[in-house]
């Protein structure tokens, strides 16, 4: 620590901060708007100047070291003449719009122009225009006369996001913030440009001209489409969620969000709510009360138990239903006497059951920190959009991550070795890997692996795993990973090499809560395939779209086809054939509840707003439901109390979670005939909220998907791009565009999941075939 | 406008030129690359050729003045990684014309200057970066480095040495900014030709974030006949802290505009005899000595002057890059200014508010005053903007911008308040 001086007060400082690091965190404001704390310096607004004794013109705060006896005023004449000097030039060109600006109220240059601007201007010429563009469905820049050029839209891309959507062209007063070429703003956190623009520059465009700030309420709550647990603030009026913003939480999100996070707020509102409880009667929909409804459900319910036994009886819940919401559905099944719960939907491979409750293995904040990663089947970017900036700080800051996958997707990241193999592959992949490390340590690769001999890759990732001390290094394995029909098995191998090379065996857990259903037990006991592997007669379905959300949507359709009673409790419309009752329940901001994030911390929320219709929280309508169907324990008043007992208090759960089976790594390739499918979870049809998100459907990532196909695959079968290709899994077909892509290995075809486009189909793995349509 | 007139006094680097002899026979039947030649047989101590430098008093001909030797001492000498040496080739200040004419009459005298630069720095990579609106010099200086390269000056092992110095062009885009040290480090590296912020100085954080010495041409090609004359005898050649010889580009209402190398402190009235006297026996009103962005001078005040660092600085201007600009009794001072003002308006790069936003102001309100429809108020104010970008940006460009506006003001003041007053000019032209 050295001392400094400012404003007359001695303070100590840690060596190699900023002055205005320093004097703020010593309760002096310095004003600024082109500095950010998780972006570079550049100094360029010149808004943070002050006087430093002994230098002969005013220091730029931001970038000015302290250094031991340094004497700084930040209010003397010369330094309050810099600044309003900076201000005014700031304002000459700046339209005075602020009753029409949707920053005004929460903008820094209107905040600090009256502290600094003159009551005034001296500037009579015309002020600048600068022409609106249009480079996204999320990013207003219709009024980019506005922007001050502070320049932090292009840091965030180029440091934050890893992609360089912005620059500023031209110079002198002509320059002006635009997209390269006039391209589209892509990055799946181009939303933090939102909140980093210090001025009415770029606006959100689906909340532009919706509300002033100042009417808005906030409400913390936290994400529910990905494990990261992101905090968030839920602005909004009434009864209406208007706005999403971060939450800022170091620990976690930092101060950022995903555009996911950000905009699915739309869905909430959207046309297709459900607001009142429906029965189906003679084929059609008839909107009726609760207790109708209720008495309906708990009727057809017992009628299936007394006709089929109580093993007729399933349910499954989203991985976004909230603690409390898992908690009560697996009480219900479990008390009418059927181990038919689950809520691992796109999972196929249920080898682990009893053995792991797998999470992170570490703290989120701790992944930026390692020194070497290795990414197992992860759409890292799409499925974890911030954990991917975390992976790629570790990478930037000199982090060897490597990946084995079936797609070679651009991670915006520096990779030290790929391996892009067919998911049958992935098993002897990580064989490669297995040997290498055995080789290098002088032990025996686990048996049925030692004939496998390491490719260059996976030698240099096994060499990049051994070096580095324990708690640097981590191995994850991706959502795809899990949803692998041999998911065990890579478990299980992944889980050797971690142990063997000392590295932190971590899961990217799939949903917003799948931590926290396993831990509020909403999973087989038995090892009954929880998911539609079992025909059952009678299904409650909470939160979700079994076309699209589960592993094989045929196997649902036909599952739920067969069943004598379909029970849809959701926020949105389901009207399905094989539907009989449709619960409206409350999404995340009309209720209370808990998730739990990847690394096992429960973060509890409040209803931001009132449930729409007569929707009601999904653990009130499940307790009521338990009422009528008269089973002990379903006298709970509030959330926190079906909360507590799984928590007991505990915000902290990773001691109950645990990713090591103790099993041993076995070699039982798959073959599989003909052409396999990699299927991908598109981001924006990630869950039921998001598909309804109307901003968000209208972006780059939530174009029709496409089927990519191998050049030599398409130079095969005559296709070449943008033809139309025929795909059929079981006796199901989809029909898509042709996209020939470099980064698939010769025999895998990527055809996303989770849409309606290729809902007809068959598992997200396998066998897929493909001809011309 | 071209050196090759003869009317130079004591010429160190337009000495012998006749516009043919540029190519390396004639630069080697002028003595040229002995002093290398000497270095290199010798292999003297590099710390001696920078204590030379250091005696010679040369400050850096680009503008800023700053001691050479001592620049040079700031190179880190230990450093085990790649450093750079930089030719700042891309001269764009009004007035100033020095650099191309160097570069094509005497292209070998820079590589000189620049092999033995980089065998005291211990670079062994160089560039040279041209200005980008000057074609034909760049092509030019394309040919002298190839004669160099064939000639095994330059590249791997010269002359059979052990020193290694491969030196490339760089052809800029034609930015004023880019002169400017960092802005043009940033422009070599790909990017947008921005100042960086400072410190920390290319020295210790350059090209490519390399220890880099960045020099302009004329004070590398002046450095053959320095170290071969000595330092204290190039000193001698000028004033005392003020050493050696300078190039004035002399321009405007001169009878012969051109380039003159005369001894440093040589009286400024016989450089302008040199350039044949003021225009048409025109009465002298105004002299900007070094370049557009330097004070205004009156004519008087300069005809008692002496063409040196500390004389000029002593009537309240800089020798800047020593572009002479003469303006006689005919001129109107409004209209001057308003044309420095475009070009500063136009060459801001936009990167700190006080001179993105300040220089087009500036230009906006001489504009008006020009036009005949200036407010009374505006004098002050243009001296108010001018203050407030002055000291307060990045890059030394905002201060160039203001000060040619204050000077303005202060010794032309009358003119301008004429411009509001009657709403047009009154200058006798």
């Amino acid at each position: 620590m050295i001392e400094i001086e400012i404003d007359g007060k001695k303070i100590a400082a840690a060596e190699g901060t900023s002055v205005l690091e320093a004097a703020y965190a010593n309760g002096t404001h310095i004003p600024h708007f082109c500095y950010h704390k998780k972006l570079s310096i550049t100094a360029s607004c010149r808004m943070c100047l002050v006087e430093v004794e002994k230098s002969p013109r005013p220091q730029p705060a931001c970038a000015t070291p302290v250094s031991p006896g340094m004497v700084v005023h930040t209010h003397s004449p010369i330094a309050v003449a810099a600044q309003k000097a900076v201000m005014e030039f700031l304002l000459i060109n700046h339209p005075l719009d602020c009753p029409i600006c949707d920053k005004g109220g929460e903008c820094k240059l209107q905040d600090l122009a009256v502290g600094y601007g003159s009551g005034a201007s001296r500037f009579s010429e015309e002020k600048r225009i600068v022409f609106h563009k249009n480079v996204s469905p999320l990013i207003s820049m219709r009024e980019m006369s506005r922007c001050i050029h502070c320049t932090r839209c292009v840091r965030f891309g180029e440091e934050i996001a890893g992609i360089r959507e912005f620059g500023m062209q031209n110079r002198g007063d002509r320059a002006e913030i635009t997209s390269f070429l006039n391209k589209t703003v892509d990055s799946e956190l181009s939303g933090n440009m939102i909140d980093l623009c210090p001025v009415g520059a770029l606006l959100s465009k689906p909340f532009r001209y919706q509300a002033r700030n100042w009417e808005l309420s906030s409400h913390k709550s936290f994400s529910p489409h990905d494990s990261l647990g992101t905090n968030l603030s839920v602005q909004s009026r009434g009864d209406t969620v208007l706005r999403v913003l971060p939450f800022e939480n170091e620990r976690i999100n930092e101060c950022w969000i995903s555009d996911r996070d950000r905009f699915s707020y739309q869905g909430l509102n959207s046309e297709d709510r459900l607001l009142k409880p429906r029965i189906k009667q003679d084929n059609k929909w008839v909107e009726t009360d609760w207790a109708t409804a209720f008495g309906y459900i708990a009727h057809g319910l017992r009628s299936i138990r007394q006709e089929h036994g109580s093993g007729a009886i399933a349910a499954l819940a989203a991985p976004h239903s909230t603690l409390e919401e898992m908690a009560l559905l697996q009480k219900l099944v479990r008390g009418l006497g059927s181990e038919h719960i689950d809520f691992r939907l796109r999972q196929s491979d249920f080898g682990l059951d009893g053995q792991v409750v797998p999470w992170l293995g570490m703290k989120i904040e701790a992944v930026g920190r390692l020194n070497d990663i290795l990414l197992v089947g992860s759409f890292l970017r799409k499925d974890h959009p911030l954990l991917a900036a975390r992976v790629r700080y570790a990478a930037m800051n000199g982090a060897k991550v490597s990946v084995l996958h079936a797609v070679d997707d651009d991670l915006l990241m520096p990779l030290h070795a790929r391996m892009i193999k067919a998911p049958s592959d992935w098993l002897s992949g990580l064989g490669e890997i297995m040997v290498a490390v055995a080789r290098c340590k002088g032990v025996a690769a686990p048996a049925g692996f030692e004939h496998i001999e390491p490719s260059d890759d996976a030698s240099a990732i096994a060499e990049s795993l051994l070096q580095g001390c324990e708690g640097n290094k981590a191995i994850f394995l991706g959502n795809a990973a899990i949803q692998h029909p041999q998911a065990s098995k890579l478990h299980a191998a992944v889980e050797w090499l971690a142990r063997e090379t000392d590295a932190t065996l971590g899961v990217l857990t799939e949903g917003a809560n799948t931590v926290g259903g396993y831990l509020a037990n909403a999973l087989p006991a038995d090892g009954t395939q929880g998911t539609f592997a079992s025909a059952c007669k009678a299904y409650l379905l909470m939160n979700l779209e079994p076309e699209l959300d589960c592993a094989d949507p045929q196997a649902a359709r036909a599952a739920l086809s067969s069943a004598d009673m379909v029970v849809v409790l959701s926020p949105y419309r389901h009207e399905h054939e094989y539907a009989d009752v449709m619960l409206p329940i409350a999404p995340f901001t009309e209720t209370s509840g808990t998730f739990v994030n990847s690394e096992g911390l429960a973060q509890s929320f409040q209803g931001a707003v009132l449930p729409q219709g007569e929707a009601r929280p999904g653990w009130k309508v499940l307790r009521v439901l338990g009422n009528f169907l008269e089973l002990e324990g379903f006298d709970y008043e509030t959330s926190e109390e079906i909360r507590d007992e799984i928590t007991r208090g505990d915000h902290d759960l990773s001691a109950q979670l645990n990713n090591m089976t103790g099993m041993q790594p076995e070699f039982s390739p798959v073959a599989v005939e003909g052409i396999e499918r990699i299927a991908d979870v598109p981001i924006y049809f990630s869950d039921p909220i998001v598909r309804r998100a109307s901003a968000l459907q209208a972006t780059t990532d939530a174009r029709p998907p496409r089927a990519y196909l191998p050049v030599d695959l398409g130079d095969k079968l005559g296709i070449q791009n943008g033809d139309l290709v025929k795909l059929t899994q079981g006796q199901g077909s989809a029909v898509l565009s042709a996209l020939l892509s470099e980064n698939l290995p010769g025999n895998v075809v990527r055809v996303a999941a989770a849409h309606e486009l290729t809902s007809a189909l068959g598992p997200m793995f396998g066998t897929i075939r493909v001809e011309k349509a | 406008m071209t050196c090759l007139h003869g009317r130079h006094i004591d010429p160190v680097v337009f000495a012998g030129l006749d516009g043919a002899n540029w190519r390396l026979d004639g630069y080697v039947a002028r003595g040229g690359y002995e002093t290398l030649r000497r270095i290199l047989n010798e292999k003297t101590e590099p710390g001696k050729i920078i204590e030379e430098v250091k005696a010679s008093m040369l400050r850096g001909r680009g503008g800023a003045g700053f001691p050479t030797g001592l620049k040079w001492s700031f190179m880190p000498h230990r450093f085990q990684g790649q450093k750079y040496l930089i030719c700042n080739a891309d001269e764009s200040e009004p007035g100033t014309f020095k650099d191309r004419d160097i570069l094509r009459y005497n292209p070998h005298a820079v590589i000189e200057g620049m092999l033995i630069a980089a065998y005291a720095l211990g670079t062994s990579i160089g560039y040279c970066y041209v200005h980008g609106e000057i074609w034909d010099v760049y092509e030019r200086f394309c040919e002298a480095m190839e004669e160099a390269r064939l000639a095994c000056l330059t590249g791997k092992n010269i002359l059979g040495s052990g020193f290694d110095f491969d030196l490339h062009p760089f052809h800029g885009y034609g930015a004023y900014i880019c002169g400017e040290e960092t802005a043009l480090l940033e422009s070599m590296e790909g990017k947008k030709g921005w100042p960086r912020y400072k410190p920390p100085f290319p020295a210790s954080f350059g090209l490519y974030g390399q220890p880099t010495m960045i020099n302009n041409v004329e004070t590398l090609a002046s450095i053959p006949s320095l170290i071969k004359m000595g330092g204290k005898a190039y000193a001698a050649l000028g004033r005392e802290n003020n050493g050696g010889t300078k190039i004035f580009s002399v321009s405007g209402d001169v009878a012969m505009p051109g380039n003159y190398e005369v001894p440093m402190g040589t009286p400024f009235a016989a450089l302008l005899e040199l350039a044949g006297g003021m225009r048409d026996g025109k009465k002298i009103k105004a002299v900007i000595p070094g370049g557009s962005s330097v004070p205004v001078v009156p004519g008087d005040v300069m005809m008692q002057t002496n063409m040196d660092y500390d004389s000029i600085a002593k009537v309240g201007s800089m020798l800047g890059s020593g572009g002479v600009i003469v303006l006689d009794e005919s001129r109107c001072m409004v209209k001057s200014l308003l044309r420095l003002s475009y070009f500063y308006h136009d060459e801001s790069c936009g990167q700190c508010t006080p001179c993105r936003e300040g220089t087009g102001w500036l230009w906006r309100i001489v504009r008006r005053i020009d036009a005949g429809e200036g407010l009374p108020g505006d004098i002050d104010l243009l001296d108010s903007v001018a203050s407030n970008i002055s000291g307060n940006t990045i890059c030394g460009l905002g201060d160039a911008a203001a000060t040619p506006v204050r000077s303005f003001l202060k010794h032309f003041r009358h003119e301008f308040v004429d411009h509001i007053e009657h709403k047009r000019c009154l200058v006798q032209t």
